[in-house]
Order: C-alpha cells, then sequence, then structure tokens
C-alpha cells in the first residue's frame, strides 16, 4: 500500500465521503425504480397543500415564534463550550488539578449565561 | 476458532476500491437488515403482543416477510408533491435524513478489524453527523409550503438541538475516562478493565457512568423523535408533521432513517456503555475468534436497547412541548454537566 498517494487519515475520510453519498444513491435508485412501476394520474385537486381537507388559508410560509430562535442562539453557547470541552477531557491526565481547576471556572462562566437566561424567563416556554 | 475456508479470506490484500466496494455492501446489509429485524420484532410483534393483539400474519411465517410486502406497496404509490412546493428542497430533504443516518454507522466497531472507517475522532464524528438529519427535516418541514410541516419541523429542530446537548455532555463523561474519542480504544478500555481489582466483567461503562447512561437513553429517545417526545410528528394535531406532504417511496425513506437511526444510535450506546463488540479479557477468547463473535455481541446489545426505546415508546404519553424543552433545559444539562465534574474530580483525584 505504500505506492498510494493518499495517507490513510485521508483515506478513511475518503470512505466516510463515499459513505454520504450512499444515501443519495439509494434514494435516487429507490425513486428511480417507483418512477417505473407507480401510477400517474395527474389530477389538479391532488396538489394542492393539505390542510385537514379544507382550501389553504393565508400564506403557507408563515413567520413562528421568535423563541426557537433563542433557544437556537442558547444551543450555539453550549455547543462551542462542548467544542473546547471534547479535548479537554481527552488530555485530563495530562493536565491533572491544573486543568481541572481551569475548566470548572469555564463550565462555571457558561453556567451563568444558563441561569441567567433561565431567571430572564426565556427557558419558559410561553 | 476460524472455520477452514475462510482463512484464505483474511490473508487476502485487497486494494482500496475492492475493501470499500465490500464495506458499502456489507455495511449497508448489515444498517438495513438489522433495521428491518428491529421493526419486525418491535414494531410489528412486540407491540402487537403489548396490545393484545397479534399483528401482521399473513406475509410469510408469523408475518415476517411483511416489511418486504410494505416496501413493495410503498413503491407502486403514486409521487405527490404539493404545486407550492420547493421541488428540490422538497426531494433532497429525505436523502439529507439517510445520509446522516448511514454516516453514524461507518464508526460503529463490529470487530477487532471489522469497522468500515476507523477515525480517530470516532465519537465526536458520530455526535457531529448525527445532527445533520436536523437539516433535513427542516429542510423537509419548510420546502413542502405547508402549515403543518412548518410547525413540525421547527418543533423538530427546537428538539433536535435541545436534546443534542444533553446528548453531547453525556458523552464527554466516557471520554475523560478513556481519554480518547476512538470507538475501539473505548471498547478496549472497557474490556481490559478492572473494578476494584476485580476483572470477571470488565468495566463496562454503565456502572461507573450510569448517570451519564440515562442522560444518553433519554437523550436518543428525544433524538429519534419516538414517543413520549414525538411533539414533532403528533399524529393528533400535526397530521403527520414535516413529512406530512411527502408520498410514496419518499415517506418511506423517512421511516427507514428514522428507525436505522435508532439501532445506530443504540449500537454507539452499547459501544460506549455496554462494552460495544467486546466480551471482558479475563473470558479468554481469542482475537481470532472475536471477528464473527463481536458482530453478534454487539447486534444483539444494540437490538436490546433499541427494545428499551420501543419499550418507552408504547408506554409512555406524549409529553407537552414545554416540559420537553424544561426537561432538556433545566434537568438534563446541568445533571449532565454535573456528571462531567465528578467524573473529571474522580479521574484527576484517583
Amino acid at each position: 500500500m505504500a505506492e498510494t498517494p493518499l495517507s490513510d487519515f485521508l483515506r478513511s475520510y475518503l470512505t466516510v465521503g463515499i459513505f454520504a453519498s450512499l444515501g443519495f444513491i439509494l434514494v435516487g435508485l429507490l425513486v428511480m425504480i417507483a418512477w417505473l412501476i407507480r401510477p400517474d394520474r395527474r389530477q389538479e385537486q391532488k396538489y394542492i397543500s393539505y390542510e385537514s381537507g379544507v382550501d389553504p388559508v393565508g400564506d403557507l410560509w408563515s413567520q413562528s415564534q421568535i423563541r426557537y430562535y433563542v433557544f437556537a442562539l442558547l444551543f450555539v453557547i453550549f455547543d462551542v463550550e462542548v467544542v473546547f470541552l471534547f479535548p479537554w477531557s481527552t488530555q485530563l491526565e495530562a493536565f491533572g488539578a491544573f486543568g481541572l481547576w481551569h475548566m470548572f471556572f469555564f463550565i462555571f462562566v457558561l453556567l451563568l449565561s444558563l441561569i441567567y437566561a433561565w431567571r430572564k424567563g426565556v427557558l419558559r416556554w410561553a | 476458532m476460524i472455520p477452514a475456508f475462510a482463512e484464505p479470506l483474511l490473508a487476502l490484500e485487497l486494494a482500496y476500491w475492492q475493501e470499500t466496494l465490500i464495506k458499502v455492501l456489507v455495511g449497508l446489509a448489515a444498517a438495513l437488515g438489522l433495521t428491518g429485524g428491529v421493526v419486525y420484532l418491535y414494531l410489528f410483534k412486540f407491540v402487537s403482543f403489548m396490545q393484545s393483539r397479534l399483528g401482521p400474519m399473513e406475509a410469510g411465517p408469523y408475518g415476517s416477510l411483511q416489511l418486504l410486502a410494505e416496501v413493495g406497496k410503498w413503491l407502486q404509490k403514486e409521487d405527490v408533491a404539493p404545486s407550492r412546493a420547493d421541488r428540490v428542497v422538497f426531494g433532497l430533504a429525505p436523502a439529507v435524513v439517510l445520509t446522516s443516518t448511514f454516516l453514524i454507522f461507518v464508526v460503529i466497531p463490529a470487530g477487532p478489524n471489522a469497522v468500515i472507517a476507523d477515525l480517530a475522532t470516532g465519537i465526536y464524528y458520530v455526535l457531529g453527523v448525527s445532527s445533520l438529519s436536523v437539516i433535513g427535516i427542516l429542510m423537509a418541514g419548510w420546502a413542502s409550503a405547508n402549515k403543518y410541516a412548518l410547525i413540525g419541523g421547527l418543533r423538530a429542530a427546537g428538539q433536535l438541538i435541545a436534546y443534542e446537548l444533553p446528548l453531547v455532555l453525556a458523552v464527554v463523561g466516557v471520554v475523560i475516562t478513556v481519554g480518547s474519542l476512538n470507538l475501539q480504544d473505548i471498547v478496549a478500555a472497557q474490556a481490559n478493565g478492572e473494578i476494584f481489582g476485580f476483572t470477571g466483567i470488565g468495566n463496562p461503562f454503565i456502572i461507573t457512568q450510569f448517570i451519564g447512561f440515562m442522560i444518553f437513553l433519554i437523550a436518543i429517545q428525544a433524538e429519534l423523535t419516538q414517543t413520549p417526545f414525538d411533539m414533532p410528528i403528533a399524529e393528533s394535531e400535526l397530521v403527520a408533521g414535516y413529512h406530512v406532504e411527502y408520498t410514496g417511496i419518499r415517506f418511506l425513506v423517512y421511516f427507514i432513517s428514522e428507525f436505522a437511526t435508532a439501532v445506530a444510535f443504540a449500537a454507539v450506546a452499547s459501544t460506549l456503555f455496554l462494552g460495544g463488540w467486546a466480551v471482558p479479557e479475563s473470558w479468554g477468547i481469542s482475537r481470532d475468534a472475536m471477528h464473527w463473535v463481536g458482530p453478534l455481541v454487539i447486534s444483539a446489545k444494540a437490538v436490546f436497547l433499541v427494545g428499551v426505546v420501543f419499550w418507552v415508546r408504547f408506554t409512555f404519553p406524549r409529553f407537552r412541548e414545554d416540559q420537553l424543552q424544561t426537561l432538556a433545559w433545566k434537568g438534563l444539562i446541568p445533571l449532565a454537566l454535573a456528571n462531567i465534574a465528578l467524573t473529571a474530580v474522580f479521574k484527576v483525584v484517583f
């Protein structure tokens, strides 16, 4: 295997890439088979958006509540925290107590943000 | 322990493309085979017996071919997309969700060498690709141009990101204990481990990381949008949520990926907390034998954990949306952070 230009590292990610395309290939294949054997009887009424059997009312791409947005923002804060947590957690043996105190401080500051959001009432879903 | 006919197979040197082709075929067969088995076992039979009925009995012995009949049925259905839908995004969404599922299977080890791509980032990669499905679901909800679908898609996104955090934080405890993200290292650490000098069962992290295991199970229940966390597809209020406008084979793809993801997450959970494909080192089973015992062990553990998910699914009623968010943000996330702190202290002190 020495003559191959790709390192094992990149090679394994190539495999990941191949599997990523597999989902699209499989769905494409299934849709193609279905296209060959399914009936196709066009009727105007079939293509109206479903709204429990009555004609759809108003704009279908409507605006939604802000609370989803607030939760998404909170999520980003903690997701970034996790990005820092993982490298730290693999090297904890080497860092010892020094790493422990620093990460505790980091987690504590982020917990304050959760407590702040909690006190502000954004965690209440209403 | 290896059958004689298989020995030349192990000695074969394969080119990359040959190896990948075999991996794709075996990986697909394992993923879809296990998913089909789980759907038959739990969704058709287990729930039927819980509800005092027989379930499918006509197709094949004890209805075992029901699933094939279902696929045949869905393939013949007309493909209807609403005229106001965004056609391209509408068509791509199921594939994105399915891709997210397949990508999880890539790193789950089923034996000493039986892993599709042995990434050093292992579990971190799993958590990354599993959240790709949120994009697919949002695409479906938005592109359908339907109010139910939009609400369902938003609910799903809100729920999936809220439970992504406990899921990820529960894993950190295991990573601290092992000191590696690679799933093979995590398996090895459990097989070689000891509990106060007792090596009889290794050290499955379900014992030392029990809080993490419970948080992980609750989080995968929510990530899979199974009852009691099924508000995104709540039949009685949103009809079917983000896939209300999907018909035929595209609709089926959502179901395939839902149950395949259940199998994938169960396999990840059993790798992290139940010892994965390995049996304790002290049992003295040779590494050669593990090449074929390993896949059976991990499959059995994964099928068992999927059973727990379905057991909960068919036992509990649906939560309200606010209860769901409260549980994640005020319950599971602080608990998971406390678990991390506790684990870190134990790791450094001992």
